[in-house]
């Protein structure tokens, strides 16, 4: 068993797939193998024989993947799914970071460890990348209907752009809103009245 | 009593309406609970979800529970299956090119005929024949074995199914990897309309009444929830009784449609509820009534035989004890929670938990009626769980 660990990433992103690689580098010294693209996966996998298949979750070919369980032929090496396996606390952990791996039947769990803490941290970082990006294009569209809102104050009011903010803060704190609550639904009823 | 909440995981497929309805059409609400419908990617991901507690309940391919009960594949977590959301559903369709040689051998795509068609099929295909299926553990595989190797073309020798996810099912066939699948709709009708395949057969033709989707939950789940477990069974069998009424169609079609849910032209989903499918990209239309079922028949009732049925298989592709796994396989369909959950309901449900699977023996109920009962395989044979072999 002291062979190196080959450890196959099934990734369509080529960005996301290196970032992988990297951190499966810096966690030890691993045969890695990248597979973009859902065509043949499963033979693909098969064809490689490795100990480890990691894949996101989300990955709707993830399917074609439980083929592998069941591969029992004589040249084909029995992978089952680690989530199959005892230690629950790293099952949980990998699922929530949303990776899921599948394993060799029999790989020690300290081999496998490495593996998997290196790929959920990442998994973690695309997650909070995620999350970030919809936070900032939320955080661009509020900026864009405050600037309208604020725009049909200074019109309609005749003031400052300054003064026209004030405005609008003054009316969210008033009702308990945010200033882009205030701000849509000033846009909304403009709207509506044409 | 109010405002419990369930998470319940969904495949978007068409089959998936008892749950969408049961959540949209207010049958949740009449019984105090609110479905929280989680679109999952992929049916491993979506019985991981169940197993791990991410999702109190999901719908889900019928062997699949069963698989996880004989130790088969992912996870061992004890699921149950307590209802059956629905009957067939699914087809099998072949790529042009092998249209193309069907039709030159003198093939009618009649749509209703298992046996010319299968016969067809294999004369056509060389020299193997690779076909897609949307799971190793799913119906479609289990028709395509009993049906292909009844006609002559045993597995693995001369035919190759392999695991396409049902969105990238019409992809798969454009690109050559495949020439065939057995697909839930309405991925065999988006084949169609890509006019990249054409549609050979329903799964009805090959059995009549084959439990195609269930509701699943964790066994431990329904022993220490049996109140919220029963107002989760009633709401989706109202549900699944609202779609058995063809007057409910277009409306479940436009329901289903909704981005949050398949997010495909209603036109499309419209096609299997009424049972008028489009076969071919020439626009060649069939009409196959029940299609797909919720509801008829007690359509509903997980029958221990089914389980059974479906162990068996499995249990010989496998090599494990036939016996054994068809008796473990029998207690995953649980009839005595659905027959709880459903006693004040005015449902009328079969007395027994346990038929001879394609008979077409008209069935006892609760109320002393006879319903009919067209549960045939395409090659009248019969199954009889207490005559297994070893």
């Amino acid at each position: 068993m002291g062979h190196r660990l080959s450890v196959i990433v099934v990734e369509n992103d080529r960005d996301r797939a290196l970032l992988i690689v990297d951190s499966l580098r810096a966690a030890g010294d691993f045969d890695i193998h990248v597979i973009a693209g859902a065509a043949g996966l499963g033979r693909r996998v098969k064809a490689l024989s490795p100990d480890v298949v990691l894949i996101d979750i989300s990955n709707p070919s993830r399917d074609m993947l439980e083929e592998l369980a069941l591969a029992t032929g004589p040249m084909e090496r029995p992978v089952a799914m680690f989530v199959d396996r005892s230690d629950d606390g790293m099952t949980k952990a990998a699922i929530e970071a949303g990776v899921s791996a599948y394993v060799v039947d029999g790989l020690s769990p300290n081999r496998l460890k490495p593996i998997l803490d290196a790929a959920i941290a990442r998994f973690h970082m695309f997650q909070r990348m995620r999350t970030e990006l919809m936070e900032t294009k939320r955080a661009l569209e509020e900026r864009k209907v405050i600037d309208r809102a604020k725009g049909m104050l200074m019109k309609a009011r005749g003031v400052d752009e300054e003064k026209a903010y004030a405005l609008l803060r003054k009316a969210a704190m008033d009702q308990g809103k945010r200033v882009a609550d205030v701000a849509q639904a000033l846009v909304t009823a403009a709207g509506l009245l044409g | 009593m109010k405002g419990a909440m369930l998470s319940v995981g969904f495949i978007p497929l068409l089959d998936a309406a008892p749950l969408i309805v049961a959540q949209e059409m207010g049958f949740a609400a009449e019984e105090g609970i609110a479905l929280d419908l989680v679109r999952a990617p992929s049916w491993s991901s979506l019985r991981d979800m169940l197993s791990f507690g991410r999702v109190e309940a999901a719908h889900m391919l019928s062997p699949v529970p069963v698989a996880a009960a004989l130790g088969l594949g992912g996870t061992r977590a004890p699921l149950a299956a307590v209802s059956v959301l629905s009957m067939n559903g699914t087809v099998i369709g072949v790529s042009n090119a092998l249209a193309d040689r069907l039709r030159d051998g003198g093939h009618d795509f009649a749509f209703d005929d298992a046996r010319a068609a299968g016969l067809a099929l294999i004369r056509a295909a060389t020299p193997t024949l690779r076909i897609g299926v949307p799971f190793p553990f799913s119906m479609h595989a289990e028709l395509l074995y009993y049906w292909l190797s009844a006609l002559g073309l045993p597995a693995p020798q001369n035919v190759d199914i392999r695991t396409v996810p049902p969105p990238l099912m019409a992809q798969a066939i454009e690109a050559g990897e495949i020439d065939a699948f057995c697909v839930g709709e309405p991925w065999g009708s988006i084949a169609v309309e890509n006019g990249v395949g054409t549609l050979l057969l329903p799964g009805a033709a090959i059995w009549a009444f084959a439990p195609e989707k269930v509701l699943a939950v964790r066994s431990d789940w329904a022993d220490a929830e049996p109140a919220l477990l029963g107002r989760l069974i009633r709401a989706v069998w109202r549900a699944g009784r609202w779609l058995g009424d063809p007057a409910s169609h277009t409306l479940g079609a436009e329901l289903l449609s909704r981005p949050a849910y398949l997010n495909l032209p209603a036109e499309v989903l419209d096609r299997a509820l009424n049972g008028r499918l489009v076969i071919s990209p020439r626009g060649e239309q069939r009409e196959t009534p029940g299609f797909i079922d919720f509801h008829a028949g007690a359509a509903s009732f997980p029958w221990r035989s089914q389980a059974q049925w479906i162990g068996l298989q499995l249990a010989s592709r496998n090599g494990l004890d036939r016996l054994a796994s068809v008796q473990t396989a029998g207690g995953v369909f649980r009839s005595d929670l659905h027959r709880n959950a459903l006693r004040q309901t005015g449902a009328d449900l079969p007395a027994a938990v346990s038929k001879v699977e394609g008979a077409n023996t008209p069935l006892h109920t609760d109320s002393g009626r006879l319903i009919p009962s067209q549960d045939a395989f395409f090659d009248g044979r019969i199954f009889d769980p207490s005559q297994i072999e070893r």
